[in-house]
This record gives C-alpha cells, structure tokens and sequence, in this order.
C-alpha cells in the first residue's frame, strides 16, 4: 500500500490522470471506427433500399449491394410541401441531421403530430429505382414513427401509380424483441405487398387491423398480437406520412402521373 | 503467486457454486431484456465478459493508488470507459447484433456484477487473479443466460439461434409458441427454477430462513 491516498493532491492527480487515459482511449476508439460506423449504415440503407425495391433479395456481400444501388437507384430531394424535385444534391443532404435543423424541419404541435415525431422535415430523400431495362418501376420513402418505445425507421417501395405497394421494411427500431420487435419479421411486413395505400377516394385506407380480423384483401393488415402499441405506431406512421404533412403532396402528383412523364 | 487449486476456484467457482446470477442474484436486468433470442444473449455474453474481465484487470492494476474516497467514480470511470469501446466495436463490426441490442450494452455499465466484482474482489486482489476471477463471473453469468435464452427463444419463438426446431403454427407448422415466454417476467421464472435445481444439487446455497 502506498503511504496516503486519500490526501487532497494525491486523489485529484489519481482522477485527473485517470479520466484523461480513458478519455484518449475512448475518443481514439471512437474516431477510428467512425468510418467503418458510417460505412455500416449506409450500407445498411441502401440494401434496405433495394429490399424494399425488389432489386435485392436475400443476402448480398457490400459490393454487390453498392453496384446494385449506384446502378438501379437515383436518389432526388423532394420539398415536402409542394412535392416537387429539388435541385439540392443528395450527397450534400443529410436528412437525419436536417431533424434538428431550425431551417429544415419546424416544430409540430401535438394535434398534427399523429406519429410522434415531434419535428417536421421540409425536405426529404426519396429513391427512384429503375430496372434491367432502365424503365422507373418504384419509388422508395423513408417514413419513422414512434411505438412502443423507439423511433421505427422504414422504408417503403411503392409502384410508379404511388398507391401500390411493393414491399416494406423497417431497417431501425428499438420494439421488444419478439414482440414489437415482430415488424422486422419478413413474414408480417410481407404482409404489406401488393396492398393499396388510398381507396378511390384518394383517402388513406391502409389499416392494421386487430390479428386475424384481415377482411379487406387491398387494404388490411393483421396487426401483430402482443404488440398493439407497436402497430398503432405503425398505423400513425402511415397516417401521417401519406397525409398532408408528409408525401401526401408528392404522392398526389404521383397518382397524376409525374413520374411517368419523366 | 496463487497455486493452481486457488485458480480453478477463483475461475470456476463463479459458475455453480457462486454464480453472481443464482448466488449472488446480481445483474438481473440484462438477463430478462436479451434472453429472447439466443443470438443476440450470446453477444452480450461476449460483451460483458470483456468489459468485466478487463475491468477487474485494470481495476486492480491501479488498486493501490485509487483513494478511498473517490474509489466508486475511478471504477465507474473504468467501465464506463471499456462498455463504449465494446459498443463502438459492434458498431464497426457487428453492425446487425448491435442494432438488437441498441441500448442494453451500454447498460452493461450499470450492471451489478462489474460493479460488485471491482469492490468486492478487484480491489484487494492481485492483477492476475482479478482477471480470473472477471473471466469466471462472466461464465457464471453467461451460463445463465444461454440457459434462459435456450428456453425462451425454444418456447416462444419454436428456433435455436434463429434455426426452426419447432414449426410454429403461424408458418402452417404444429407448434403454438407460448407467447409469455417472450415476455420479460418469464425470464424471472426461469431464473427461479435454475435457482432452485441449483440448490436442489448444493443445499449449501439455501439461505436459513
């Protein structure tokens, strides 16, 4: 035992000396991995672009997932308002960040905020997927929403009528797992294939309805037992970004034929 | 140097007959938030044993300068410290697990085993055997969770580290997966009949009443 540990100088050089080794150990591990982190989640992204699209099924190694991704789908900045392209160059747009950005989201209040999301982005990504034979075929949207308890992330491909849709995937959530958890199961997100996103009337008629009381072969989905709040999540999600405050306006130029005439 | 008898103790005693989970009923949390799956318990099983192994090592290498006073916050600091790296290198590396584990691996640095094993052992104890007796915790601990895991993910999902054991009836199978299982207080069921067959074999663990 060294003589006396618990003088005044003896205890703040122990700390301080202590806090900066873990300091410099953590920050370096940090900024080293930093680029392998970032690596991951966008590739992350982008095969659950091309899930999402069809494109990719199944397993991929990176490679294949980027030549895939640079050779099928364009990414455009859409104004959320008015739901018309942008000029602003995808590489430069960082959407997540564009949450906390006083200039790109603004605040909801708590009547519009139906999928908790509290900001609302002015801008959003949205990915235009193209085919073997460079025909557009799909128009992929990042949606989130609150559920239970985490902020799910999706992705969802819809044909170029931006009513069909193609398939969906949540690539980000924090549900229970094996319960909430369950919307990553390809068996119940499958669900949403083929589905219509609007009735003729143009209005939103997806609904998750309780498990095994799916009657409507173009619109319900089984809701996941165990896990209500975690599909009521998922219907609010819905509700709010095919509605006015999300891709509504952009979707209603869809539905005109906007992507079809170029 | 401790001999060789001392060693097998410190290493595997912590396994059955002082398992910090069964015993010591120390870092409970984390045993009924990732046993659904066994997968993803077996990260965290690798994750903690780093983080306690190292942590009991670092811990002791410095044992005879951290003043008494502030000895709580220089463990802490050590933890917190090795719990962050673990986190940033699932990040890098194991990109799919971390995102299923989201916050419970930072959580490690409240669990009550590294906390319990610093003070209790690490901080009296040599390098070397504190390292050991980390590694032996961590086995203790990981033992019990793949146990729990084995059993909920089995049950309630019908799969053994995600392979179909049981087709479920959802998936045109037979098996109707018990649904509780999955739930959190399950795990505390399964802990208390590991417990109790536990004490069954060694009656020396039963507390007098």
């Amino acid at each position: 035992m060294s003589s006396n540990n618990d003088t005044i100088s003896k205890t703040l050089i122990v700390v301080i000396s202590l806090c900066l080794v873990c300091a410099f150990i953590v920050s370096t591990a940090a900024v080293q991995l930093r680029p392998v982190q970032e690596a991951n989640q966008l590739l992350d992204a982008q095969t659950n672009i091309l899930r999402s699209a069809k494109i990719l099924e199944g397993a991929a190694t990176p490679a294949k997932v980027r030549e895939l991704f640079a050779k099928h789908v364009e990414e455009r900045i859409i104004d959320l308002a008015t739901g018309e392209f942008t000029d602003k160059d995808p590489a430069q747009f960082d959407y997540r960040s564009s949450w906390r950005d006083n200039e790109l989201s603004t605040q909801l209040n708590k009547k519009d905020d139906v999928a908790s999301i509290r900001r609302k982005p002015h801008y959003a990504p949205v990915y235009l997927v193209t085919n073997a034979e460079d025909e557009l075929i799909s128009v992929v949207l990042p949606i989130h929403g609150y559920g239970l308890w985490s902020t799910m992330h999706a992705f969802i491909a819809l044909e170029t009528d931006g009513n069909t849709i193609i398939a969906m995937n949540y690539y980000e959530q924090g549900e229970t797992p094996g319960l909430g958890g369950e919307i990553e199961n390809p068996r119940w997100i499958g669900q949403f294939e083929e589905k219509k996103l609007f009735d003729e009337q143009g209005n939103l008629a997806l609904n998750i309805v309780r498990p095994g009381n799916a009657s409507d072969p173009n619109h319900h989905i089984d809701g996941l037992s165990g896990a209500t709040l975690t599909a009521n999540g998922v219907q609010n999600t819905f509700t709010f970004w095919m509605g006015e405050q999300g891709f509504g306006p952009f979707l209603s130029k869809v539905h005109q034929g906007a992507l079809n005439n170029g | 140097m401790a001999n060789a008898k001392e060693i097998k103790t410190v290493l595997f005693g912590p396994i059955f007959a002082n398992n910090p989970i069964a015993l010591q009923v120390l870092g409970v949390c984390s045993a009924l938030a990732v046993t659904t799956q066994m997968a993803t318990a077996l990260v965290m099983c690798f994750a903690l044993t780093f983080v306690l192994t190292l942590s009991n090592f670092f811990i002791s290498v410095i044992r005879n300068h951290i003043p008494s006073s502030v000895r709580i916050i220089v463990q802490m600091t050590i933890i917190a410290s090795l719990v962050i790296i673990v986190d940033q290198l699932l990040k890098a590396y194991a990109y799919d697990v971390s995102k299923e584990l989201s916050v419970f691996v930072g959580l490690i640095i409240t669990n009550c085993i590294v906390m319990g094993r610093a003070e209790a052992y690490a901080m009296k104890s040599s390098p070397g055997m504190s390292l050991l007796d980390g590694l032996g915790n961590a086995l203790g601990y990981s033992l019990v969770l793949m146990v729990v895991a084995f059993i909920r993910e089995l049950g309630g999902s019908g799969s053994v580290f995600g392979v179909e054991i049981m087709p479920l009836v959802s998936e045109g199978g037979w098996y109707q997966p018990m649904g509780m299982l999955l739930l959190a207080p399950s795990a505390f069921i399964i802990i208390a009949f590991f417990i109790w067959v536990l004490r069954t074999f060694r009656p020396e663990q039963v507390e007098q009443a």
